[in-house]
C-alpha cells in the first residue's frame, strides 16, 4: 500500500500568504475567544470542590438542583458526566470547611434519592489553585525557553524563532478551542498541551533536518523552492505518523473515559494543528526571516557520516 | 554488499526484551484483597493469633484464599473486596488494640520473580481508589515558635545573671531586648551570645533604651522551617500507622507542604480525625505505697490516686495532679548517656515549664515520676450487631523513673531498656503535638469502583490503539510493518518493565502517555520506511536502500526524540501527582522506543534480508 503514488509536487510554500492569513484568523479567534469568553479553569486551577456521584438509573438534575438548593448550595453546578447516570456537581472555593460541605451534600443526595454513589470527591483550597496556575504557566515558558535553545544549537537562530513561533501559533489556537467551546481546562489538558508541543516541534524538525540536507545537496533552486521540495519529500511521512498518533489519541477520546477526555481532545486538537504549522507556519516563517543556503553549510559536514551507525 | 548486525547487538537486544519481560510479568498476575495485620511494636504477630484469624474467618463463611507472613506483616487473602471489607470488620472486632487490620492489596507474583525483585507497579490513587491530601504547613508559625523560646529563654538567662533588663520583643526574625543603661546591656550581650551562637547578635539605641537585638540568620531561618515540615512529616506518619493503611505515601512537596495518600482509604472523615489529632504528655507522681504488690485494672485506688495501664503490660497507680503537660516540651532526642553508656532521652523544656519542674522536683527528690501518654485511638466495635468505630481516649504510662537531682529545663529520662526504646520515647514526645500548625490545602477522595472503571477504560485505550496501529503499519509497510509491528510490542513490555523496576506509580495521564508513546514509536519506523522507499525509487540495491535508510533518518529521529524528550522533563519538574505521572512514562517511552524502533528493526530487517544480495524487499 501507499498513500502517494506518485511523488508529490504540490506548491505549499507558494501560498503562504493564504495560509498566514488564515492562520492569523485563527488566532484573533483564539485571542477572542480567550479573552471574551475566558479559559473555563478546571478545579485544579480555581480551586473549589467538585463530587462526582452515580447512579444505578438516569436521573433528572432538576431534582438534585432542587436538594442542593434546599440545603443553602443555590450555586453549585450540577451537570451530567458522561452518561444519564453520572453526576457532576461542583462548588465555589469557600472558606468553610471541606469535609463538612461534603457531609452535608452526601446526606442531602442520598435521602433525595437512595441510589446515590459517591464516586469522587475532589477539593482543591483557592491557594493551591494559585500556585498551580503559576507553575504550569512557567512549565511552559521554560520549555518553550529550551526548545528555542535546542533548536538554535542543532540548526540556526531563525529556525528556531520560525519553530518555536509555530508552537506558540499550536498553543493558543488550542487552548482557544477549549476558550471557545468553553470545555473545561485542567491540568491534565496543560499536560497534553506541554506534550502537543514536544511533538508539533517533532514534526517541525523532521521537515527541516530534510531542508538542511537538501538545501546542502540541492544545487540549484531558490530557497522556496528547495523548502517546498523537502516538504514534499517528507508528505507521505508526516502523514503518517499524524495518521497513527490521531489513531490513537481518538481511541483515547473515546475510550479512555471521562477523566481524560479532555486531555485527549487537547492532543486531537494539538496533534491537527501542529502538523499544518510544521509546514505552514514553521518551514514559511523560517522562509520569510530569510534562511538561505549559505546559513546552513555547517562547517563540518553533520548528520551524515557520523551518524550512519544508528 | 549485505547487511549484518555483530553477535553483541543481537544479544544487547535479547537481554533487554528477556529483561523487559520479566520485570513485566508480575502485572500480568493481578492483586489478591487482603488483610494486613501488624502488631503496635513492630513484631510478627504469634502463630496463636494468626490461627485465631483463619479460625474465625472460617467461622464467619469468609473463604481465605492464602496467609502468609512478610516483614513481619501477617497477610490474609481474600477472593474480593467485599470478603475484603466484611473480615476486616471481623477481624477488628474479634483482635486486642495492639493488632491493627489494614486493607491491602497484595501482588500475587509468584515466589521465583519474587526472588528475582519483580514486582507488579505501583498503582496511583486514581486507578485504586483512596484519600489524597495536600497540607500547608505553616512556617512563620514555627518561626514564631521558636522566636517566643528565645524571648522566654533569654528572660530566664537574664534573670539567673542577675541583669537588670526592661522590655523583651520579639521582632521580625529575631528577639530585641531593652536595657536602661549601656552597661547591663554590654553585660547580657556577653552572657546570651556565648550561650547562642546560632544568633546574630547586634546593639541599637533609641529614646534613651539601649537596645540588644539578636537575629536569625538566614540559614538558621531555614533549618528551623526545614525541621518544622520534617517533624510535622514525623508526626503525620505516625498518625497515619494508627489509621492502619496499608503503603500510604508521605511525602514532602516544595518548602512547605506535606503530600498524604492513603489508598483504600474512604472514610476521610476519620482520616482527617486522625491526622488532626493531637496526642499529650503528662507528668505525674507515683503513688508508691498504693503501687507495691500486685496492682490490676480492676485495683481500687486511694483517695486523689488512679490507676494507669502500662504500655508494655501491668498496671501502676499514680496521683492525679499533673505536675507537668507535653505542650510544655519543645524538644526530645535519644542518645547514649556520656557517664554510663545507657540509652536515654534528652528533653528540654520551655522557661516556663522549667520553673514549674524544677520547684516540683526540687520537693521530690527520691520520688518516683510517671510519664503518661494520651492519645486518641479509634476502636472497632460490635454495639447491637452493628459494627462501629469509636474514638477513645486511651492514655498510657511509657515511662517511670525516680527523680534524682532537681530537674531544670533540660533534664533526661534514664533506665530504658533499648537504645530503641529510648528512640521511641522522644519520638512519642516530640510526636506530641505538631511543630508548626498544618492546613488542608487539597483533598481528593476517589471511590475504589471509579478507580477500577479507570483501570478498565484506560486498558482498553491501550489495546485498541495499539492494535490498530499494528493493523495500519502491517497494511501499509507489509513486511517491515511487521517489523515495527514486532518492535512497538517489546516497547510496549519494556516500557511497562522499566516502570515496575523502578516501582513508578502508574496513573491514569500515565496510562495516557503509554498511549501516546505507542502513536508516536512509530514515528521513527515511518520515517526510515519511507527513506527506504525513496532510496528504491532513486535506484537504490534493497541493501544499500536498507543501510541509508535508517542512516539518514537517524538525525531527524534523534531531534525530533530529544526535544520530545525536553518538553517531558520541563513536565517532569514542574508538574506535581498525576501530570509528574504522565511525564514519567512519556520519557521513559521515548527512550525504549528509540532503542526498540531503530535497533530491534534494523535487528530484525538485517535478520531477515541482511545476507541477501539480490532481494526484493516487502515495504
Amino acid at each position: 500500500m501507499n498513500l502517494f503514488k506518485r511523488e508529490t509536487h504540490i506548491n505549499f510554500l507558494g501560498k503562504r500568504n493564504l495560509a498566514y492569513a488564515f492562520s492569523a484568523l485563527l488566532i484573533v479567534i483564539a485571542v477572542l475567544g480567550i479573552a471574551v469568553r475566558g479559559i473555563n479553569l478546571g478545579l485544579d486551577f480555581t480551586g473549589g470542590t467538585v463530587i462526582e456521584v452515580g447512579y444505578p438509573k438516569p436521573v433528572e438534575l432538576e431534582g438534585i438542583r432542587g436538594a442542593l438548593d434546599r440545603i443553602g448550595y443555590p450555586e453549585a453546578v450540577v451537570q451530567h458526566f458522561g452518561t444519564a447516570k453520572d453526576v457532576l456537581i461542583r462548588l465555589r472555593p469557600t472558606d468553610e470547611k471541606s469535609d463538612e460541605i461534603r457531609d452535608e451534600i452526601v446526606s442531602a443526595l442520598s435521602t433525595q434519592n437512595a441510589g446515590a454513589n459517591v464516586r469522587r470527591v475532589e477539593f482543591v483550597g483557592p491557594q493551591a489553585g494559585e500556585q498551580l496556575k503559576e507553575k504550569g504557566g512557567l512549565a511552559l515558558l521554560w520549555a518553550l525557553g529550551f526548545i528555542l535553545l535546542y533548536v538554535a544549537f542543532r540548526f540556526e537562530y531563525r529556525f528556531a524563532f520560525a519553530s518555536v513561533a509555530a508552537l506558540i501559533h499550536d498553543v493558543i489556537i488550542t487552548v482557544g478551542v477549549f476558550a471557545v467551546f468553553q470545555i473545561e481546562f485542567d491540568l491534565t489538558v496543560l499536560a497534553a498541551i506541554l506534550a502537543v508541543i514536544g511533538y508539533s516541534l517533532n514534526d517541525t524538525i523532521v521537515v527541516f533536518d530534510r531542508i538542511r540536507e537538501n538545501f546542502i545537496r540541492v544545487r540549484k533552486g531558490t530557497p522556496v523552492e528547495v523548502a517546498d521540495l523537502s516538504i514534499n519529500q517528507t508528505l507521505a511521512r508526516t502523514t503518517m505518523t499524524s495518521g497513527t498518533t490521531l489513531i490513537v489519541v481518538i481511541a483515547l477520546y473515546l475510550l479512555g473515559g471521562q477523566l481524560i477526555s479532555g486531555f485527549a481532545l487537547a492532543l486531537l486538537v494539538g496533534i491537527i494543528i501542529g502538523t499544518y504549522s510544521s509546514i505552514y507556519v514553521a518551514s514559511a516563517l523560517a522562509l520569510t526571516f530569510g534562511v538561505s543556503k549559505e546559513d546552513l553549510i555547517p562547517p563540518k559536514k553533520e548528520g551524515d557520516e557520523a551518524d550512519s551507525q544508528p | 554488499m549485505t547487511n549484518r548486525y555483530p553477535l553483541w547487538k543481537y544479544l544487547v537486544l535479547i537481554v533487554a526484551l528477556v529483561i523487559g519481560v520479566l520485570y513485566a510479568m508480575p502485572n500480568l498476575f493481578g492483586e489478591d484483597p487482603a488483610l494486613q495485620i501488624t502488631r503496635s511494636d513492630g513484631k510478627t504477630p504469634a502463630e496463636t493469633v494468626q490461627q485465631r484469624v483463619v479460625e474465625l474467618l472460617k467461622q464467619k463463611d469468609i473463604p481465605v484464599k492464602g496467609t502468609e507472613v512478610r516483614d513481619n506483616q501477617f497477610l490474609v487473602r481474600l477472593n474480593n473486596t467485599e470478603d475484603q471489607l466484611k473480615a476486616a470488620d471481623e477481624v477488628d472486632v474479634a483482635l486486642p488494640h495492639q493488632f491493627t487490620v489494614a486493607l491491602n492489596l497484595a501482588p500475587s507474583t509468584p515466589q521465583w520473580l519474587r526472588d528475582i525483585g519483580a514486582q507488579p507497579m505501583y498503582l496511583g490513587l486514581d486507578l485504586r481508589g483512596g484519600v489524597h491530601f495536600l497540607m500547608q504547613v505553616d512556617l512563620d508559625a514555627a518561626v514564631n515558635q521558636a522566636l517566643q523560646r528565645y524571648t522566654n529563654e533569654f528572660r530566664t538567662k537574664l534573670r539567673e545573671e542577675k541583669v537588670r533588663y526592661g522590655q523583651v520583643k520579639t521582632i521580625d526574625n529575631g528577639v530585641e531586648v531593652g536595657f536602661s543603661r549601656a552597661a547591663e546591656r554590654e553585660q547580657a550581650y556577653k552572657t546570651l551570645q556565648g550561650d547562642y551562637r546560632e544568633l546574630q547578635f547586634d546593639v541599637d539605641e533609641s529614646g534613651g533604651t539601649f537596645w540588644l537585638k539578636a537575629t536569625l540568620p538566614r540559614k538558621q531561618l531555614q533549618q528551623i522551617q526545614n525541621f518544622a515540615v520534617q517533624q510535622n512529616i514525623t508526626t503525620l506518619r505516625n498518625r497515619v500507622n494508627e489509621l492502619g493503611v496499608a503503603e500510604p505515601v508521605i511525602q514532602r512537596q516544595g518548602k512547605d507542604q506535606i503530600v498524604v495518600q492513603l489508598p483504600g482509604v474512604q472514610d476521610t472523615a476519620r482520616a482527617k480525625n486522625i491526622l488532626g489529632a493531637t496526642a499529650t504528655l503528662e507528668f505525674h507522681l507515683v503513688n508508691e505505697s498504693a503501687s507495691n504488690g500486685n496492682v490490676t485494672a480492676d485495683t481500687t485506688p486511694p483517695p486523689g490516686s488512679k490507676v494507669y495501664p502500662k504500655r508494655d503490660g501491668g498496671y501502676v497507680v499514680l496521683n492525679r495532679n499533673v505536675i507537668l503537660t507535653g505542650k510544655y516540651i519543645t524538644d526530645a532526642k535519644s542518645g547514649l548517656s556520656q557517664d554510663t553508656g545507657q540509652p536515654e532521652v534528652d528533653i528540654r523544656l520551655n522557661s516556663a515549664g522549667g520553673d514549674i519542674f524544677s520547684h516540683f522536683t526540687g520537693q521530690h527528690v527520691g520520688d518516683l515520676m510517671a510519664v503518661v501518654f494520651i492519645e486518641d485511638q479509634t476502636d472497632t466495635k460490635r454495639v447491637n450487631g452493628q459494627i462501629k468505630r469509636v474514638q477513645t481516649r486511651v492514655a498510657n504510662v511509657i515511662n517511670v523513673a525516680r527523680i534524682q537531682d532537681v530537674l531544670g529545663s533540660r533534664f533526661r529520662i534514664t533506665g530504658l531498656d533499648s537504645p530503641r526504646e529510648a528512640r521511641n520515647l522522644a519520638l512519642l514526645l516530640r510526636a506530641g503535638s505538631l511543630a508548626a500548625p498544618i492546613r488542608i490545602v487539597e483533598e481528593r477522595t476517589i471511590g475504589p469502583s471509579l478507580g477500577q472503571d479507570n483501570i478498565d477504560q484506560g486498558f482498553a485505550a491501550v489495546v485498541v490503539g495499539f492494535l490498530l496501529v499494528v493493523l495500519f503499519m502491517a497494511a501499509y509497510y507489509k513486511v517491515f510493518g511487521l517489523f515495527a509491528d514486532a518492535a512497538l510490542f517489546a516497547n510496549l513490555v519494556i516500557i511497562v518493565g522499566v516502570l515496575s523496576i523502578l516501582q513508578a506509580t502508574l496513573t491514569l495521564p500515565g496510562i495516557a502517555g503509554i498511549v501516546l508513546t505507542v502513536g508516536m514509536a512509530v514515528d521513527a519506523n515511518v520515517l526510515i520506511y519511507e527513506r527506504i522507499r525513496e532510496e528504491l525509487k532513486a535506484g537504490a540495491s534493497s541493501q544499500t536502500a536498507i543501510s541509508s535508510g535508517y542512516g539518514k533518518a537517524f538525525s531527524s529521529i534523534a531531534d525530533g526524540n530529544l526535544t520530545t524528550l525536553i518538553a517531558g522533563i520541563v513536565l517532569f519538574i514542574f508538574g506535581t501527582g498525576p501530570v509528574k505521572g504522565f511525564a514519567v512514562t512519556l520519557s521513559i517511552g521515548i527512550v525504549t522506543s528509540m532503542f526498540t524502533a531503530i535497533m530491534g528493526t534494523r535487528a530484525l530487517a538485517n535478520l531477515v534480508y541482511g545476507g541477501r544480495s539480490r532481494v526484493k524487499l516487502s515495504i
